[in-house]
């Protein structure tokens, strides 16, 4: 907790949960102060003014007080709804996604990440704008693998170190990156990755968002082919997740099920 | 102190309940140690009954009393079949009952769509909704899910899943909360606002 009484906190909003009579428990990503819980009181009211301001994917700014055990919301004010997340469900989905990554890989009081913090805003404006939330979410998974310090190999074999060539790979949750078809032989619990697949995780890794996004024409242009990569990529990426996280992700099987 | 094992066991099932931290649940476990009998007595009989002695309803799965097939609103001959209210929550019937000025039935959903929690389409009763508009009898399907993501969500899925049986399906009015003031109002209270906004007579 930090010393002062009370702060402002330029926040996302990443759940939310009844408490008490008409409160809210917000869970909340903060510039200044990293992850927060924060109570917004009678924010189930019909007449409260902060409901509207405090809704999941929500970037507010807040001031928040110290009470006894929480922070209480005493002032809210949006600073973006990114209300196109919430016209389209399967963007819902996506953006549920990120959050979820967010909060099941970050702790109360381990401090600001900056950085974060302004990948994960980047991260909701490029899935509200973008006609496919694919790019986005992808690139998004890469770099918060980095900030994590689960950065994964896949430029050298992670078994034996020698450089990855041209031909399809394995990749091995346990070992962090991708394995090379020699070793791959005898190892279990590997997963098989094209070479395709891994050239577009490479250079998710490697580059800058707006480098990244000249990936997606090609795609675009070779639908059959685009399409199983980006599946193939999306599988792997959230097993990969599951396995750091030991126990299954929810917001998944929701994009599934309402995916057309 | 290591509490014995029968108030450590209230206060552990306490917990699990929405809105009681381990330090409510602690207070109310001691204010039963402390009350006269009767107190624990009813509560303890009232808990056993609860699951007992209710039921859902088989058309609109508000609650009813065990051994009946159907609610109150559903058997009445009073309530119009056209038009159907779908709410989350069983508490919300009872909202929209205290106004005295709803003459349709209802359908309670159990719940709301959540991604981050993952409750998905298939943890609520929308299947048995669309088969309620399958039928035929219902011309308005009127979504009153609360104005939260979650109750946006669960209108925006149930539109598409109910667009194809042809029928008119409403949202609830939204609007500036009363006594408000619209400086205060959020973007998308505004919006809504805006967009069902009213001829004045
Ligand atoms: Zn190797
Ligand atoms: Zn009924």
């Amino acid at each position: 907790m930090p010393k002062f009484r009370s702060f402002r906190a330029d926040s996302v909003v990443l759940r939310h949960s009844d408490w008490g009579e008409a409160d809210r428990l917000l869970t909340l990503y903060t510039r200044e102060q990293g992850k927060v819980r924060a109570l917004a009181k009678g924010a189930r009211k019909v007449t409260s003014r902060k409901a509207g301001h405090i809704e999941p994917f929500t970037h507010v700014t807040l001031q928040l007080a110290k009470g006894r055990d929480l922070f209480i919301v005493t002032q809210a004010e949006t600073v973006n709804a990114f209300l196109g997340l919430r016209d389209d469900l399967v963007k819902t989905g996506y953006a549920a996604y990120i959050l979820e990554l967010l909060d099941r890989f970050t702790y109360e009081e381990e401090g600001p990440n900056p950085s974060l913090f302004r990948l994960l805003i980047e991260s909701l404006e490029r899935v509200e704008k973008e006609s496919d939330a694919w790019l986005a979410v992808r690139y998004y998974e890469m770099r918060l693998l980095d900030f994590l310090g689960f950065r994964p190999q896949l430029f050298e074999c992670a078994n034996c170190g020698r450089e990855i060539l041209p031909e399809d790979q394995f990749f091995s949750f346990t070992a962090g990156g991708v394995i090379c078809p020699r070793c791959g032989q005898g190892l279990p619990n590997l997963h098989l990755i094209s070479l395709e697949a891994l050239k577009y995780m490479r250079h998710f890794q490697r580059s800058s968002y707006r480098d990244a996004s000249r990936a997606r024409p090609i795609l675009e242009a070779r639908a059959e082919q685009g399409q199983s990569i980006q599946k193939e990529t999306e599988v792997l990426m959230q097993g990969y997740f599951t396995y750091l996280l030991e126990r299954e992700l929810n917001t998944p099987g929701f994009i599934k099920r309402v995916k057309p | 102190m290591l509490l014995p094992e029968s108030i450590q066991s209230l206060i552990t099932a306490l917990e699990r309940l929405p809105g009681i931290g381990p330090k409510s649940a602690s207070r109310l476990a001691f204010y039963l140690l402390r009350a006269s009998e009767d107190v624990a007595q009813d509560l303890s009989v009232a808990l056993a009954n609860l699951k007992a002695n209710t039921a859902f309803c088989q058309e609109c799965f508000n609650i009813t009393e065990a051994g009946r097939e159907r609610c109150e609103v559903c058997e009445s001959p009073k309530r119009d079949g056209a038009v159907v209210c779908v709410v989350e929550e069983a508490l919300d019937v009872l909202a929209l009952e205290r106004t005295g000025g709803y003459q349709g039935k209802y359908h309670v959903l159990q719940g709301v769509l959540s991604p981050i929690e993952g409750i998905g389409p298939d943890d609520l009763k929308i299947k048995e909704l669309v088969a309620r508009v399958a039928n035929g009898e219902i011309k308005e399907v009127i979504l009153a899910t609360n104005p939260s993501m979650e109750g946006d969500a669960t209108a925006l899925y149930l539109q598409t899943q109910l667009k194809q049986y042809g029928v008119h399906v409403t949202r609830l009015a939204r609007g500036l909360p009363m006594g408000g003031d619209l400086e205060y109002a959020d973007q998308n209270t505004l919006l809504r606002a805006l967009s069902g906004r009213q001829e004045m007579s």
